[in-house]
């Protein structure tokens, strides 16, 4: 059977088990459907909240981020995982308390004002859609691959999939569907490393792999990715080399961003107690965890092995030769991921080989004119695809890369999908009947939900034709926004008496000043070249846009409590409320209420 | 609903407590990824892990089990205190 086939296979099973999930579950009860996880045991509802949260970023694209930067991008491992802390302790417990369902319905109430829940909405709005670029950047690749075919076919296909998948919708809301797509995600991504973390450490288990010794050199493996990428003339791999400022803004942003994002937040809603509202983040967390373990394993390794692969008989030795890509069942992968225009060499000096080497690194250009070389010839390789390419790269069965396939477009799909919800209903529910026809008729209302989430879609999939960044960076700038937006806000709600003038300058002094730093930066509405400044060179200092949230969230506080001291103090039964939801007694009361 | 003085003493001590055992548990979560993954790293430099050092590993894996820890420790800690001022859920 030859690949193509395996892949469709896996693809197919993989959606005939989620399908099969959601008709069983629907089936049961209706109002289990409505009561999306209420009544769900903590551990249960932490697998789906991981399921729902893990997406291209994390899965397809953040090891390669590493695998090709090093250390520097640790801060997606620490930024991602640790805004479950502050989501733990900040948030989560008091907004199940609260009883509503949606961040808008808490901002709109805590600070009695349509004004302040519209602008929550089109905070929510902006930072949706832009993680959803991010997303179909990530399902391009997937469909490419999977598909054979270009990464624009790919990206095309897979937006009709996911706008089928979305609309399909009742789905997402299903927590064992989401159960399995997490079990189908995390096989598919510690799979491969524990085959590969054998074959380099003979350690099992990849998070230790990492640490361990390197079987072919007797070195410990990062000490040999250390000497082997700096003998190519690139930077060291576990070296500090980036701006250390911008590395722990960076950082913080991803955190207050994870804390700010709807639909993590949202689950918390809905389990049974305060208590277990505690307790599912840390299953959350638990279950990302195993992921997140394995990231940086994944990374490490996948970069020995294409240095290995790019110099069979070591750096000093010769490069591989075309014949040996062309011949060589080992490159076979080389010229599949070719066909999505994500991979590409050239043979500059015509030597019949592919020099792979840093050509902007001073001793290299010595040895260039030395040896006869014109340049890096492998001239583009994609951060994105290393993750969906490791298995291949490794020389992996079949069974696995087909597997590989199946969770990446688990990963991308179910959050794309989930997302395209949310804006829809932000749209057609708390925009349009919230806000400018309230009479408008049931049919409309989701007329108006369906135009969104196709609104949405196309302008997603237009832009993730010219992404900013790569997967997990577009995904970082929504981070950005939400850190810089709603977080602020719903913390002032709870620990704060902040009232609603402040909270309204508050986010939008957050939204604005972050969104115009960032189009400065990724050009305006993310339209490529209409940018003023690059994250090479930044206007402030050597602050990237990527990291430019936890600025705007010090600028949200500034504001809210600058202008919340010069104006009203809240009224008394809003100084109840914030009292009340700071202690978990009445919780199935208050959710009782609505 | 009538709240007796000694009810708001007893929510006020509640709160204090909470907001105390956060800021403790905020301070381990910047110590180990701002602090012990990024900007102590220079000074962890001579404790080796596994081909390269200390500060290396908590940005990669160790910063991820102190979040673990933290979130469940807060979990245990919290619904004791709960119990104990008679303000949990069954």
């Amino acid at each position: 059977m030859d690949q193509f086939t395996i892949n469709l296979l896996f693809v197919g099973a993989s959606f005939a088990l989620y399908i099969g999930i959601a008709v069983w579950a629907r089936a049961g009860s209706t109002s289990e459907f409505y009561a999306a996880g209420r009544g769900v045991h903590p551990v249960t509802n932490g697998m789906a909240t991981a399921a729902d949260w893990m997406s291209a970023a994390s899965f397809i694209s953040m090891a390669g981020l590493i695998a090709f930067t090093g250390y520097d991008n640790s801060t997606y491992l620490m930024g991602w995982t640790g805004g479950y802390v502050l989501l733990a302790l900040l948030l989560a417990p008091y907004l199940r308390k609260f009883g509503k369902y949606t961040v808008s319905e808490f901002i709109g109430d805590r600070f009695y004002s349509p004004t302040a829940r519209l602008i929550a909405v089109i905070c929510l709005i902006v930072a949706s859609l832009t993680y959803v670029i991010g997303q179909m950047t990530g399902v391009g690749v997937a469909f490419g691959r999977f598909l054979e075919v270009s990464n624009t076919l790919g990206l095309l296909i897979g937006a009709v999939v996911v706008f089928a998948y979305a609309v399909f919708g009742g789905m997402k809301g299903v927590t064992y569907t989401q159960v399995a797509q997490y079990v189908v995600l995390i096989t598919a991504y510690t799979i491969p490393a524990i085959f590969i973390s054998l074959q380099l450490t003979g350690n099992p288990v990849p998070m230790l792999g990492l640490f361990s010794e390197h079987t072919a050199s007797g070195q410990p493996l990062l000490e040999r990715l250390d000497q082997i990428v700096t003998e190519l003339g690139f930077r060291e791999y576990t070296a500090h080399h980036g701006d250390t400022f911008n590395m722990v803004l960076f950082t913080l942003s991803l955190m207050i961003g994870t804390a700010g994002l709807p639909h993590v937040i949202m689950r918390f809603f809905t389990v049974p107690r305060v208590a277990d509202a505690r307790w599912s983040a840390g299953w959350a967390l638990v279950f990302i965890a195993l992921l997140y373990l394995t990231a940086p394993a994944v990374g490490a390794m996948a970069r020995l092995n294409i240095t290995d692969l790019m110099w069979p008989e070591g750096t000093d030795g010769q490069a591989v030769s075309t014949q040996q890509i062309a011949d060589d069942p080992a490159y076979d992968w080389m010229a599949t991921w070719q066909q999505t225009g994500l991979l590409g060499w050239e043979d500059k000096n015509g030597d019949d080989r592919i020099q792979y080497y840093n050509d902007n690194d001073a001793e290299m250009q010595a040895r260039a004119e030395e040896e006869g070389w014109e340049g890096n010839e492998l001239t583009n390789f994609n951060r994105d695809i290393l993750v969906l390419a490791n298995p291949e790269i490794a020389n992996l069965p079949g069974w696995v890369i087909g597997l590989v396939a199946a969770g990446g477009i688990a990963a991308a799909l179910s959050t794309a999908a989930g997302l395209l919800l949310a804006i829809s209903s932000a749209v057609s529910h708390d925009l349009v009947k919230g806000r400018f026809n309230p009479n408008i008729s049931e049919k409309g209302e989701l007329l108006s939900a369906r135009i969104a989430m196709a609104g949405a879609i196309i302008v997603a999939s237009y832009l993730g034709l010219n992404p900013p960044g790569f997967a997990a960076e577009t995904v970082a700038l929504a981070f950005g926004i939400a850190a810089a937006s709603i977080f602020p806000a719903l913390m002032m709600g709870i620990f704060t008496k902040v009232n609603d003038k402040g909270a309204i300058a508050g986010m939008l002094t957050g939204l604005l000043v972050t969104l115009v730093y960032i189009f400065l930066h990724k050009g305006w509405l993310f339209i490529p070249d209409t940018n003023s400044f690059t994250d090479a060179d930044p206007l402030l200092g050597t602050i990237k846009s990527t990291s430019f949230g936890a600025i705007g969230a010090i600028l949200n506080f500034t504001a809210a409590f600058t202008v919340s001291k010069m104006t009203t103090p809240i009224p008394q039964e809003i100084d109840d409320l914030v009292e009340s939801v700071r202690v978990p007694k009445g919780a199935a009361a208050a959710a009782a209420n609505h | 609903m009538a709240v007796t003085e000694k009810e708001k003493e007893s929510a006020r001590a509640y709160w204090k407590t909470n907001i105390r055992i956060i800021l403790i548990s905020l301070v381990i979560w910047a110590l180990v990824s701002f602090g012990f993954g990024i900007l102590l790293r220079p000074m962890l430099s001579g404790i080796e892990v596994g081909g390269t050092d200390l500060g290396f590993w908590f940005a990669q894996q160790g910063s991820i089990f102190v979040f673990l820890a933290l979130i469940f420790f807060y979990a245990w800690r919290m619904n004791k205190l709960d119990a104990e001022h008679g303000v949990g859920e069954e």
